[in-house]
């Protein structure tokens, strides 16, 4: 009999919004063979105990991610440029998100 | 049969259903193919122990005979299930489960369609809120018939070869019961008429889409699961899902 060590389907990121109009959030990852079955899994996995009311799944190869390397170069330029961070405006009342 | 016990059997023969369906698919937990169905089966057996139980609830309190939801599940022998007969069948291989939740799925969803215009508030709320759930479980089953059916040789053999089973068992889907006729003739439900030609349709989409062929009994049909007369399955599923509240009576958590 052949051997296949990955019998795994696809792996697959879901993001969910917890109401309309907030952001997407990172779920959690799941394993699906198409779209349609990684957004049925999706919805009982993620979403069954009304955590979302809307769900995007997206192929865990099609993102593009940083890696702990780049974290130098990325990240700790702004830190010493307090100009470059909107400190120094008042969030209007009865904003709850921006 | 007066009028409030036909609602009574009316009740026991959906309730039971989704009870005995529900139980059914809770033994796959555990067993499913990957985790991600493993959670998807058991959310659909909660849906429908959700459903049984809103719905005998209903029943004990119509028939008034101080039986709560606990007792009509627990303490009634195989004979006194109204249960449709797909329900008690064992699980199978993975295609006659999905089968099973396909055929039943599609007949749940006209029925409650139906129930949702009943003029008794109560079972019209139960249609309203449990019609949601079963669109999902068409979804997930649909999805899962035709990608089995219009996938490998292997995989279309045993969904092709579920449904021919099946077909066995779905006209007693569609069996008139004599509480059907009196809720009917009563106006507290509409006319059930159309039922199974709304049923057919819909399942025939989706098994021409999944490349298989509409299945044909090729043997005598089974009927007789609202009427009380029940496979061999019943009895040993209910011994299972029995046995605890049997041997300690009003045992609780």
């Amino acid at each position: 009999m052949a051997t296949n060590n990955d019998t795994q389907l696809k792996l697959w990121e879901v993001f969910t919004q917890e109401k309309a109009g907030a952001s997407f959030e990172h779920a959690g990852s799941l394993r699906a063979s198409d779209n349609e079955m990684a957004l049925l899994n999706a919805r009982d996995v993620y979403a069954r105990r009304n955590e979302a009311v809307n769900i995007w799944v997206v192929p865990s190869e099609s993102i593009t991610a940083s890696t702990p390397e780049d974290q130098g170069p990325f990240f700790d330029p702004a830190n010493d440029k307090a100009y470059r961070h909107p400190n120094f405006y008042k969030t209007p009342a009865g904003i709850k998100q921006i | 049969m007066t009028k409030q016990e036909a609602l009574v059997d009316f009740c026991l023969q959906i309730g039971d259903t989704s009870l005995i369906h529900g139980q059914r698919l809770a033994e796959w937990c555990g067993h499913a193919p990957i985790l991600e169905e493993d959670i998807a089966l058991t959310n659909i057996s909660l849906d429908l122990i959700g459903q049984a139980r809103m719905i005998l609830t209903y029943a004990g309190q119509t028939e008034n005979k101080h039986r709560d939801e606990d007792k009509l599940s627990f303490h009634r022998d195989a004979w006194d299930f109204r249960n449709v007969l797909i329900a008690e069948l064992p699980n199978g291989d993975f295609a006659f489960t999905m089968g099973k939740i396909f055929l039943l799925g599609f007949y749940m969803k006209n029925l409650f369609t139906v129930l949702s215009n009943s003029k008794d508030p109560s079972l019209k709320a139960f249609a309203e809120k449990s019609l949601k759930e079963v669109i999902y479980h068409c979804r997930h089953a649909a999805d899962w018939v035709i990608r089995l059916g219009d996938g490998t040789i292997e995989s279309k053999e045993r969904m092709q070869k579920a449904l021919n089973e099946l077909a066995l068992y779905t006209d007693d889907l569609f069996e008139v019961s004599e509480s059907e006729k009196i809720l009917v003739q009563e106006k507290l439900i509409p006319s059930l008429a159309d039922l199974k030609t709304n049923w057919s349709h819909d399942i025939a989409a989706v098994i021409t889409q999944a490349t298989l062929k509409l299945p044909q009994a090729n043997n005598a049909l089974r009927l007789g699961g609202k009427a009380g007369l029940h496979t061999e399955h019943l009895g040993h599923i209910l011994s299972d899902m029995q046995f605890l509240q049997r041997a300690y009576p009003d045992a609780k958590w």
